[in-house]
């Protein structure tokens, strides 16, 4: 194994450079911004292992033992915190289907649980669960959320010490396929045995450059931050119907979104006025309190969405050219155990959970199972 | 001015960190506002990042127009989320 090009400075291309070089792999990154300066730095930083497919859910299992162990082994505080995330039911179908996914999240080793409103009082007594509407929740507490900044610069500076080369603002403007590849930037061409392209929402763009077509769209999701307060929610709270999520960061503001429906696909990191009033009517509608509470930012982000919701990981019908995208909002917090596959997979051939079902040839045989626990 | 000058007043962050970021590498607005902090507390940066676009002009020689101020986030000043519909309505 020579040389590997990641294209991506976000979370996912630095934890991949990190795992490689472990792995003994020279490396460089292609970042056209500053690392972070596309969905990563644009995420909430949630970590849910809380899915309703398995290949998910192992993902995010293994996910987040690394998370767990992160700040130790990259020796950077990342503030991660593990309040748990509780998932809303609003109808009593919705209940029934959450129970089935929880009975298939325990069997798999998982820690969720269902609870009754009354479990739910108890647990986030600031939530307001007549105005939520809700009827019943799921609960994991090793669900959690971490920052994101500091987790893809943890992973990069890491990469760094090993060896790993990382280009900001380096546009990659072609890639050329011989017997290697060669890179073209504005400055430079750089030859790469393979290219792993995790460049979020630009990676379609970047596949086209050598011929391998994606199904990916891409969609606006707008989230907000308020002023900060001293610790009063613990977990996550997510609802699936009203498509929101919020958390406490550790540094104290609350943090969350709420997707629009109606979003057209496209690229689009504009903020509008319609999901501020949107937000703001449904977060004060769950929490009450919260009326009183300074929203101080609101930003955008693209979710690089699949046809089927899950991620689109491995090898194409180009040799040596890898995929590593389509997280559907989900790719932060799966990045610490999809990175350790990839780098397996990209230089023992093998993975040691397999990822044959997120390959991209899942489409083309129709074989899809959607993912249906998507939020945001 | 010393090094423990605070230049953000909403997320303490001072001289001396400021000019540690710049020196690891981090020579634009946009990735010191998401390294420290700066720029996203109540003010949105009104105060810090004329001041952090000084010491990047001082450590790294470019010119003031050359570094670019991030974009501006809505609603640019704090407002009560009641505001746009609380329960009330």
């Amino acid at each position: 194994m020579n040389d590997v090009a990641v294209i991506g400075g976000g979370v996912n291309g630095c934890a991949l450079a990190y795992e490689l070089a472990k792995k003994g792999v020279r490396v460089t990154v292609f970042e056209k911004g500053y690392l972070c300066s596309g969905a990563t730095g644009r995420c909430g930083g949630g970590i849910r292992q809380q899915f309703d497919t398995e290949d998910n859910i192992r993902l995010a299992m293994e996910s987040v033992k690394i998370f767990e162990k992160m700040e130790k082994e990259l020796g950077y505080d990342i503030e991660y915190e593990q309040g748990g995330y509780l998932v809303l039911a609003h109808s009593d179908e919705e209940n029934e289907k959450f129970k089935r996914n929880v009975e298939l999240q325990r069997s798999m080793g998982l820690n969720a649980k269902f609870l009754e409103k009354d479990e739910i009082y108890a647990l986030v007594p600031i939530l307001d669960i007549e105005g939520a509407k809700a009827v019943g929740a799921t609960f994991c507490q090793t669900d959690g959320h971490a920052n994101p900044f500091r987790v893809t610069e943890a992973y990069a500076k890491n990469a760094e010490k090993l060896g790993v080369e990382i280009k900001t603002f380096t546009e990659v403007k072609e890639i050329k396929k011989g017997k290697t590849f060669e890179i073209i930037t504005e400055k430079e061409k750089i030859k790469a045995d393979v290219v792993v392209n995790a460049a979020g929402c630009y990676s379609k763009q970047i596949a086209e450059m050598v011929g391998v077509k994606l199904p990916n769209k891409l969609y606006r999701h707008e989230i907000l931050a308020t002023e900060s307060l001293k610790p009063v929610l613990k977990p996550m709270i997510i609802s699936f119907r009203d498509g929101i999520y919020f958390c406490q960061h550790k540094t104290g503001q609350i943090v969350g979104g709420i997707g629009n429906p109606d979003e057209p696909s496209g690229i689009n990191a504009s903020s509008s006025f319609w999901f501020l009033e949107f937000m703001a009517k449904t977060i004060t509608r769950y929490i009450p309190a919260f009326k009183n509470l300074n929203v101080l930012r609101q930003w955008a982000g693209m979710y690089d969405v699949t046809p089927d919701a899950r991620p689109i990981l491995g090898k194409t019908n180009v040799k040596n050219f890898f995929v590593v995208c389509g997280f559907s909002g989900h790719g932060f917090m799966v990045a610490p155990i999809t990175a350790k596959l990839m780098s397996e997979l990209i230089v023992d051939g093998k993975t040691s959970i397999p990822i044959d079902g997120l390959s991209i040839n899942r489409f083309k045989k129709g074989m899809l199972r959607k993912e249906g626990t998507v939020v945001g | 001015m010393n090094h423990e000058t605070i230049i953000c007043r909403c997320e303490d962050v001072t001289y001396q960190e400021v000019v540690d970021a710049v020196d690891e590498g981090y020579k634009t607005l946009d990735e010191i506002k998401r390294k420290l902090r700066c720029g996203m507390g109540p003010c949105q940066g009104r105060t810090c990042l004329r001041l952090i676009a000084r010491i990047i002009r001082e450590k790294t020689g470019k010119r003031l127009d050359e570094i670019k101020m991030p974009r501006t986030r809505p609603p640019e000043k704090p407002v009560p989320l009641g505001i746009f519909g609380g329960k009330d309505e």
